[in-house]
């Protein structure tokens, strides 16, 4: 009981930190129709400019600084990139994003090298804020818990209580009837691409010194961002933030409980077969959990994507 | 409603169709009948729900409400290449041809399920006779015999306009459907559109949408007026333009749109 | 060839067969000939191995292409087709008595029938749609994939991968392919076969319908073709060649690895073909020699080629979307007016000044990285046959100098060469 209650605080905070991603991902979809491949690759920027910044100034200038430097970045990257990739259409867009992750990759080894940058977690809040059972809570998770809920509510009342949030949400849908209205489209097209790479940003700060600022941290999580958005509906906000806790919880469950096919094929009725070693499927007997975890998500994409095309609460012709 | 025969089935049925989106209904319930070699325009004026019509008969949109029949059956549920198949084809109101691929080749590719070649990757087009020559026959049709090999991208509105006329009759269907043929066009080329019409409809029949009265006079047997997504009138030409009803809510309208 | 613009309405069909069998023949035959004899003129082993490699990664970037270019389908995980094919061919090399019956020549059938077989499955529930949709489930199949190599031991071998070895078949006329220019000739012989294959499949009625499925799904279901189905058939078929690719890997290499399955290796076919141009047949194949030979010979001379790489995909997706082939195909027109001509000394004058202008800036980046990464103490960097310390100032400032002034003196001829690209594609006028 305890041990579960210990799993669903970690994978809490990893389905929180995947949604600081997925929420910027899916904004930027739902208003340009695309998938920015890059996305993730601003989180690693956002940990490595945070530890640069945090050499001279400390990590909380860090947190401050660094995730307004990656969307400003981010909103340049609209402004002289994609804006002119989108008139050849979306197959090249997408294909500007990937090249753009890939270059960000390499800049990154050009700039730091490809070891890890010793970006640790800072000093107030290295220390354990309660245990349960013996198994110990480290602060940073609970501040991360904090920070990542606050910026979603945030976000969400940004989005729906505010006249800037409204102007968005109807930029989203009605694009030339805004701008007919005398507001900047473009300008709010930057705007939130900016800030949905600045929240990547954000979490690469917050994630770094617990998943390490490395240059493959991108392409680590990168992939299961873009899982992540899938499963939740491509462009629904609500679908990413279910998604990332489903995501979170079903990886960190299937690490820490060791359960093993075979256990589990032996438990729907199939025994095991009699000399496993020659047995064309002896791998597939022994798989266990902790092993498959880390693609979980993509076989439930996969059968997301045969089942409900759409995600679990996209809309229908997204 | 009309002199039809009850032996034979019409080509085209609509009963009881209707059609919201959200709370506001844009269809509101449509009986319709159009017989076999029968051309038949719907006029209405901007917003009366044409196209959104003519998005409900090809399936492109499912209904809320009521039928349509092909040749009697019953079309809910289908893809558009299966109503194709059955011998409906349909051209777009906003020009929807295969702007990289050579103006031939446009014509071509719609040339290629009704000659039976479905998803053949043992014949090579260019060997075979029938397909050349009948998408010349097409070309020669629709004048564009000598833009042949041009990207159909680069052809002029018009004659995009025609091309789009082209693909939708190369396959042979029996019944064809124009959503506004002559929209966005000069007055002689809208002639010249209405004349190419004529000649490629011969023996079949034609549903057309048109929001311009004028276009379609000479050219429909029959015409219904759509306002407010209700049939209003349905009738020859010269009775339609009589009824005081249409006189009012189309004409009155059509000019408020146009200027 | 040039009346390809206005034709003779009178006897369109006839033109149409005569003609294009005997323009389109001409290019396989000058292609056989150049891989007949490319060994004669670069003997060594290494050259050969680099047209080895050049001529598998041509299969696999076509048959890219057939998804990117011909049918719109953006896949981020194609290798697995193509390593999928690989392993089974490595597997039926180690299947002793089976394989001592079959000759090696014939092994790309079989890794093209597993490539296809995966394509089947995945393609039943991949090509519903296309876009967006079809570029995540690529994704996510071939990481699944890749990640199942270190899980299924017995089919991908683990971290280490599998190998085998090819001259355990049966002999081919004698030959039993213990030398690299053997396996070189089987290669070149696939590469031929596996291009007129896919050539002759983009002239097939699925393959006209995939075209017109990708500018435009909607009107193509509306002439009686089902998206869906053309997609699938599009993909099934790039399975296939992708599989013989991986076969032809496996022969060449004896060995695969999780490395043939990653995303690293399916978004390197999409830069190699992007980059070749996706909207003509041989823009994959330009794409696949000139990457080989840059990979080759940049990644012998500094350790930033994938840098570098990486900015020449996103300029190629910025400016030229059109790639290699596009570029070359722009200066038809003008080749047609027979005013081609005119562009050659404006392009020395631009384009002249903007290479050295781009080997300064490479030699700023490289100085940087020296300076940041070298072990403490080296200060003596080599760049461009010369060396210098890259601690002091004054390589910098010549860099830099260098770098500004190719750059200005390109600017300053660009209106020239604009004015004459203008003039060379005017139909009339006289010539200058």
């Amino acid at each position: 009981m305890d041990l579960i209650l210990v799993n669903l605080i970690d994978g809490l905070v990893t389905g929180l930190l995947l949604f600081m991603l997925s929420a910027g991902l899916t904004l930027i979809f739902s208003m340009m129709g695309v998938l920015n491949f890059a996305h993730a690759s601003f989180y690693m920027l956002g940990a490595y400019f945070a530890y640069q910044i945090s050499l001279a100034l400390g990590f909380w200038m860090g947190l401050l600084i660094a995730p307004l430097i990656v969307g400003v970045l981010g909103a340049g990257v609209e402004r002289y990139g994609l804006r002119r990739v989108h008139q050849y259409g979306h197959v090249p867009e997408l294909i500007f994003t990937f090249g753009l992750a890939l270059l960000i990759e390499e800049l990154v080894q050009f700039l730091w090298g490809k070891n890890q940058m010793p970006y640790d977690i800072p000093e107030v809040l290295n220390f354990t804020a309660f245990a349960i059972a013996g198994n110990s809570i480290p602060a940073y998770k609970i501040f991360m818990i904090f920070i990542s809920v606050g910026i979603f509510i945030g976000l969400l009342y940004i989005l729906t209580k505010t006249r800037v949030g409204m102007i968005i949400q109807a930029a989203l849908s009605y694009p030339r009837t805004v701008e007919a209205l005398g507001h900047n489209v473009p300008l709010v097209f930057m705007g939130v691409f900016g800030v949905g790479t600045a929240l990547a940003g954000v979490a690469g700060v917050i994630a770094g010194p617990v998943l390490g600022t490395f240059p493959g941290m991108a392409f680590v999580l990168g992939s299961i961002v873009f899982v992540t958005i899938v499963i939740g509906g491509l462009g629904s906000l609500w679908g990413a933030l279910v998604a990332s806790l489903l995501i979170g919880w079903i990886t960190t469950f299937a690490k820490s409980y060791n359960v093993r096919m075979e256990d589990v094929l032996n438990g729907i009725g199939i025994s095991t077969p009699t000399n496993l070693d020659d047995n064309l499927f002896r791998d597939f007997w022994t798989i266990t959990s902790p092993q498959i975890a880390d693609i979980l998500p993509y076989i439930l994409m996969v059968l997301i994507l045969i089942f409900r095309p759409y995600g679990l609460l996209g809309k229908r012709d997204a | 409603m009309k002199d039809m025969n009850a032996a034979t089935t019409p080509a085209l049925h609509i009963d009881g169709l209707r059609k919201s989106f959200g709370k506001t209904e844009i269809i509101r319930g449509i009986d319709l009948s159009i017989g076999r070699g029968e051309r038949h325009a719907v006029i209405g004026p901007n917003g009366a729900g044409k196209s959104t019509l003519f998005n409900l008969i090809t399936a492109r949109f499912p209904a809320t409400a009521g039928k349509v029949e092909l040749h009697g059956q019953d079309l809910a549920g289908l893809a558009p290449y299966q109503i194709n198949r059955m011998g409906l084809s349909r051209s777009f109101q906003i020009t929807n041809i295969f702007s990289n691929m050579t103006v031939f080749e446009n014509v071509r590719c719609s040339l290629l399920w009704s000659q039976g070649y479905k998803y053949s990757f043992w014949n090579l087009v260019s060997r075979s006779r029938e397909l050349t020559e009948g998408a010349d026959a097409i070309l020669e049709q629709i004048n564009l015999l000598n833009r042949r090999n041009l990207p159909a991208g680069t052809l002029s509105y018009a004659e995009q306009r025609a091309l789009e006329i082209g693909i939708t009759i190369a396959g042979g269907a029996d019944v064809i459907m124009l959503d506004e043929p002559t929209a966005g066009m000069s007055h002689s080329e809208t002639d010249y559109i209405v004349e190419l019409i004529r000649k490629v409809t011969e023996n079949k029949t034609l549903v057309m949408v048109e929001h311009d009265m004028g276009v379609v006079f000479g050219l429909a047997d029959y015409i219904s007026v759509l306002v407010y997504g209700e049939i209003i009138a349905t009738g020859r030409p010269e009775e339609v333009r009589g009824n005081p009803k249409v006189q009012e809510a189309y004409l009155g309208a059509a000019l408020e749109a146009e200027h | 060839m040039t009346d390809q613009l206005t034709t003779d309405p009178a006897k369109p069909a006839q033109r149409m067969r005569a003609g294009s069998m005997s323009i389109t023949l001409m290019p396989w035959i000058i292609a056989s000939l150049l891989l007949l004899f490319l060994p004669f003129i670069f003997q060594a082993n290494s050259a050969i191995t680099i047209m080895n490699q050049m001529s598998i990664t041509i299969i696999f970037a076509l048959a890219y292409n057939m998804l990117l270019g011909q049918g719109g389908m953006l896949s981020f995980g194609h290798a697995v087709y193509m390593g999928v094919g690989g392993f089974a061919c490595v597997h039926i090399m180690n299947m002793d008595d089976f394989f001592a019956n079959i000759p090696l020549p014939l092994l790309p059938v079989f890794g093209g029938l597993f490539g296809m077989g995966l394509a089947t499955i995945v393609g039943a529930f991949s090509t519903r749609k296309a876009g967006t949709v079809f570029a995540m489930i690529s994704l996510g199949v071939g990481e699944l994939i890749a990640a199942c190599s270190v899980i299924i031991v017995a089919f991908f071998g683990g971290e280490e991968g599998i190998s085998g070895d090819r001259t355990y078949g049966m002999p081919f006329f004698g030959v039993e392919f213990l030398q690299q220019i053997e396996v070189y000739y089987l290669i070149a012989f696939w590469v031929i076969i596996s291009a007129a294959l896919m050539y002759l499949f983009s002239r097939t009625p699925v393959g006209r319908m995939a075209n017109a499925v990708r500018d435009n799904p909607e009107r193509a279901e509306f002439l009686g073709y089902s998206a869906r189905w053309v997609r699938f058939y599009s993909f099934v078929a790039s399975g296939f060649f992708a599989g013989v690719a991986g076969a032809l890997f496996a022969i060449n290499y004896e060995i695969l690895t999780e490395e043939n399955l990653n995303l690293v290796t399916s978004g390197q076919i999409l830069l190699v073909t992007f980059l070749g141009g996706v909207g003509f047949f041989f823009g994959p194949i330009l794409g696949a020699i000139v990457f080989t030979l840059v990979q080759t010979v940049l990644s012998l001379q500094t350790e930033l080629w994938a840098f570098y790489a990486g900015v020449l995909f996103v300029a190629t997706v910025m400016f030229f979307p059109g790639g290699l082939a596009g570029v070359l195909m722009m200066h038809v027109p003008a080749m047609r007016l027979g005013k081609a001509k005119l562009l050659v000394v404006p392009y020395i004058k631009t384009l002249l000044p903007a290479l050295i202008g781009i080997l300064g800036l490479s030699a700023l980046v490289e100085m940087v990285f020296h300076f940041r990464h070298a072990a403490t103490g080296d200060h003596e960097m080599t760049l461009f046959w010369t060396t210098f310390d890259s601690h002091t100032l004054l390589p910098w400032i010549v860099a830099v100098v260098i770098t500004v002034a190719a750059f200005w003196l390109m600017r300053m001829n660009m209106p020239g060469m604009v004015a004459a690209w203008h003039q060379a594609n005017t139909v009339g006028k006289d010539r200058a």
